[in-house]
């Protein structure tokens, strides 16, 4: 969870991702930030998150987007 | 539930008025081309009936039943239309006979050249003024265009809809309906212009007239075999080129009368003999009669209608009489009018 | 068939009659008789299209579902004697197989619609090049016609495919329910594009009849209608006249053009909508929205969720997300922030993808460079506003009032509705050239005078025809506002008020017969997508 919120942390040093969720909805994160978070996930934290699964549930917050990293994760 | 059926009902009221009212108000009155009334005009008079005409606009503005009534008690009626084609003219019969029983029937065979639907304006100015039967239902799908479906026909506002937008004065005046404009079927013209062409007509590729126009013509004979009246085919007078009747044209309905059994009487020839001065009698240069050519022509069919068809002469009959009476006034008064 | 002629009134007249008659467990194969019905008046020779794709759609769906299936039960089994990496491993190598076999299911059903729509196009594209090499022989162009909704029905097949590789959804098991899903009447014409979880229960579930579920399907119905045919089939008539002479039709004309343009195909593509909305729900069958009031969009981002959302969002899951994100992409990202940076390495993966889903937006449109062009622009706008996107904020912070007011929020709106229409007149002027000089033309020819002079008139707006417009325009604006206002379902509130909700449906189906632009004295138009 630390490493995933550093990842957050990189990309918007100002938003509190402990905190804050609607990351989606309220425009916090948009398709380039999308990106980037998918391929930092996959490089640092061996997830690769499939495109199905880029939907606001899953982003909208970072313990929301942690419980899906977990969910990939397991077999 | 029951607000529910109550409101359906008075939505269902509301938009069959509102329908209706649009229909009366775009359904085209033919005010300034009056010919479009003439097919709706006969239920006024229909039944009792001795003499029948059928045609196009040779007919209608060619013969004066005001005239035969006047000069020989002959009791008639110009069920005539523009450009009525030879199936509008089968149809249109099939109806007439179902309530009259006439001693002659009087087809011109002018548009006998058509082998195929023409027009849609036409057609409708043909079929819309006809009462709903199945002879109305023949004759439309007889008649329609590749653009025309008979749902057009069952609801004219379908297709007169787009009148909306271009609705005159006459669409509001004329809404309830408008006076008529014939007399008993025939539209009086006064002018006087005449011809002054003495060109032919031209040339054509193919002189056959079309042979589902004789399959018409033999139901019409057999539907006056049967109905007891005599059908006499004729050819009014006109001698301009637009509506040249070609030689080739006149034999053919001559040797099918011939072979019918049929009279066949082309009044071309006869127009010295009839008294037609084509300097006084025509209102458009010679394609049409005008009333005074048209009374005279009717005077001397009306002759052959007494004489050699034996129609009645039927002004010792008083309601009758007085009923043509009527008409008769109606006819010298619009001609004093028009004047 | 086309939703406004006699025939398919009569059709679905037929249609809804029979659907309430026969058992329900039969009423699907009802739909997909009447479907196939419908699809085949469109000529017989274009069934053998769909029926290929749903045979080898229906086939390849179960072949990566068997796959699927056989490596998850083989995980359950072995759960306890295997490593998490051999289980890594096992799960690529049949997920390696499961996309093999989806990737010739989407070969197949994309080549189908690639020979069909795009071989003319590519061919007389290859004449083009050898004619500037000077080559003689040309290639001959193969003239298809486009089977009805191929376009459609490919794209809703082709994403079942690959929700079914992806879990997402149920291989189905039988052919029959599966050729309905590919061939459901209502949305061949122009969708809305269905997913399978969503559409597939409905499509095969027992549908007892609800006389208000039902008013309101016909509601909808007669909204579309309303707007298809007293709207955008009338303005259709002065359009065709304006394209018809681009040489006298200039300056003003071009904007008027743009204008009745936006207004048009907004009726006509979310009238058709409604009436396919309108008809599933009368079958107890809710599709999903395709438009969400789309010319209140303040952006041409916002603009494109919300307008042919289903469109939308089917290139975004199936073609912008793995194309973002896919190991390629992610390795080419990687190298271009070694190379350039941070801040160009990560724009070049989404602005690749978004290049790349417009393009192929574009083409989907149409097998034409002007649909490809119109695509590039939508494009471009998209990423130039994407880079400006800080300066708005900057913009926002200095003015918070100015930019959270109405008349600004209007000025966005305008702004967008403005630039969606010049781009969007592509698609009128077809030619790319053509289209570009009508745009300098609105601004440098000054011909504004002459719309209003008898010239209207003459072109086909004449005084009658510009008030009707206006006024059924004006009603459809208000209905929209009210449905933005109220929140809710507009007929759901007159529910309980039968008197005004069925008088009201009354004057539309009045308003729709007397002022529709049908028949005689108006040309017949297809809905624009139906040969898509």
């Amino acid at each position: 969870m630390e490493e995933l919120l550093e990842i957050l942390g990189e990309l918007h040093p100002d938003v509190d991702f402990e905190t804050t969720d609607g990351l989606i909805d309220d425009g916090i994160l948009d398709s380039l930030d999308m990106v980037t978070l998918i391929t930092e996930i996959n490089e640092r934290l061996d997830v690769s998150i499939p495109p199905e699964e880029i939907i606001p549930e899953n982003f909208n917050s970072a313990d929301a987007l942690w419980a899906l990293i977990e969910k990939l994760d397991e077999i | 539930m029951k607000k529910k059926i109550i409101a359906a009902v008075c939505a269902v009221l509301l938009a069959a008025v509102l329908l209706f009212a649009t229909h009366l108000l775009v359904m085209p009155k033919y005010i300034e081309n009056p010919e479009g009334r003439l097919v709706g005009e006969y239920y006024s008079q229909a039944g009792d009936n001795d003499v029948l005409f059928l045609g196009d606009c040779e007919v209608y503005e060619s013969f004066v039943p005001a005239v035969l009534w006047e000069k020989y008690g002959i009791s008639s009626y110009v069920r005539g239309s523009s450009q009525q084609l030879i199936w509008q003219s089968y149809y249109l019969l099939e109806e007439m006979m179902e309530k009259e029983t006439p001693k002659a029937v009087v087809f011109n065979v002018y548009a006998m050249k058509y082998g195929e639907p023409q027009n849609e304006a036409y057609n409708r100015m043909t079929l819309d003024g006809m009462k709903w039967s199945s002879s109305k239902v023949g004759a439309i799908n007889a008649s329609m265009t590749e653009d025309e479906s008979l749902v057009d026909y069952v609801f004219p506002i379908l297709r007169f809809h787009s009148r909306i937008s271009q609705l005159t004065a006459d669409d509001f005046k004329y809404f309830l309906g408008a006076p008529e404009v014939s007399d008993s079927g025939y539209l009086m013209q006064t002018a006087v212009r005449p011809m002054t062409t003495t060109r032919t007509g031209d040339d054509l590729f193919d002189y056959n007239l079309p042979s589902v126009s004789f399959e018409y013509l033999d139901k019409m004979r057999e539907l006056c075999e049967k109905k007891g009246a005599e059908l006499i085919l004729i050819k009014a007078p006109t001698n301009h080129w637009k509506f040249w009747w070609y030689d080739e044209w006149d034999k053919q309905i001559s040797d099918y009368a011939d072979e019918s059994g049929l009279d066949y009487i082309n009044f071309i020839p006869l127009c010295e003999e009839i008294g037609i001065d084509w300097s006084q009698d025509t209102y458009d240069e010679g394609m049409h009669l005008n009333v005074s050519g048209a009374e005279k022509l009717t005077d001397y069919f009306g002759k052959m209608l007494s004489e050699k068809y034996a129609v009645p002469d039927r002004r010792g009959e008083s309601e009758l009489s007085s009923a043509w009476q009527t008409r008769v006034d109606k006819y010298y008064e619009r001609k004093n009018t028009e004047k | 068939m086309l939703f406004t002629s006699y025939e398919f009134v009569a059709f679905i007249c037929l249609a809804f009659l029979l659907y309430y008659l026969v058992p329900k467990k039969a009423q699907w194969a009802l739909l997909l008789l009447a479907s196939y019905g419908f699809y085949a008046f469109s000529g017989l020779s274009n069934l053998i299209f769909i029926v290929s794709t749903t045979l080898v759609t229906w086939g390849v769906g179960l072949w990566v579902s068997k796959i699927r299936r056989a490596s998850e039960s083989y995980l359950a089994i072995h759960k306890e004697d295997l490593t998490k990496e051999e289980k890594k491993a096992y799960k690529a190598k049949e997920k390696k197989k499961s996309f093999s076999v989806l990737c010739l299911g989407l070969a197949v059903g994309f080549g189908i619609l690639a020979v069909i729509k795009y071989t003319g196009f590519a061919l007389s594209n290859v004449n083009s090049i050898l004619g500037t090499f000077g080559v003689e022989q040309k290639l001959s162009i193969p003239d298809f016609i486009l089977p009805l909704g191929i376009s459609f029905y490919i794209f809703q097949s082709m994403g079942y495919l690959i929700d079914v590789y992806r879990g997402r959804a149920e291989a189905e098991k039988n052919i029959a329910k599966f050729a309905l899903f590919v061939s459901f009447f209502p949305q061949l014409i122009q969708g809305p594009i269905s997913r399978h979880s969503d559409l597939a229960p409905q499509l095969y579930g027992e549908h007892s009849f609800n006389g208000s579920a039902f008013f309101s399907g016909l509601q909808r119905m007669a909204w579309g209608y309303f707007k298809k045919l007293v709207i955008a089939d009338r303005i259709l008539v002065g359009m065709k006249t304006i394209l018809g002479d681009t040489a006298e039709y200039r300056g003003a004309w071009a904007l008027l053009l743009i204008l009745a343009y936006s207004v048009e195909i907004y009726a006509d593509f979310t009238g058709g909508i409604d009436i396919t909305i309108g008809i599933a729900e009368c079958f107890g069958i809710k599709l999903k929205e395709n438009f969400n009031h789309p010319f209140t969009s303040k952006s041409t981002k916002e603009y494109w969720n919300r307008w042919h959302i289903t469109m939308g969002s089917w290139f975004t899951d199936y073609i912008f997300y793995p194309l973002s994100v896919c190991r390629p992409m992610q390795s080419i990202s990687k190298k271009s922030r070694k190379l350039f940076g941070n801040a160009i390495g990560k724009r070049i993966p989404v602005y690749i993808a978004t290049i790349v889903t417009w393009f192929l937006t574009g083409l989907w449109h149409g097998a034409a460079w002007n649909f490809i062009v119109w695509g590039l622009l939508n494009c471009l706008v998209i990423l130039v506003s994407q880079e400006l996107e800080p300066l708005y904020q900057k913009f926002r912070k200095a003015f918070p009032r100015l930019s959270s007011s109405k008349p600004y929020g209007a000025f966005m709106a305008a702004r967008t509705f403005l630039l969606m229409g010049f781009i969007r007149s592509l698609d009128c002027y077809r030619d790319v050239p053509t289209t570009f000089s009508m745009w300098l033309s609105v601004f440098t020819v000054g011909n504004y005078g002459e719309l209003f002079s008898g010239k209207m008139a003459e072109v086909g707006f004449d005084a009658a025809n510009v008030i009707i417009i206006v006024l059924a325009t004006a009603t459809v604006c208000l209905v929209n506002a009210l449905l933005v206002k109220k929140g809710c379902d507009l007929r759901q509130s007159l529910a309980d008020k039968p008197f005004l909700s069925y008088s009201l449906f009354a004057l539309v189906i009045v308003a729709i017969i007397i002022f529709g632009a049908y028949g005689a004295g108006y040309d017949a138009s297809d809905f624009i997508y139906g040969q898509f």
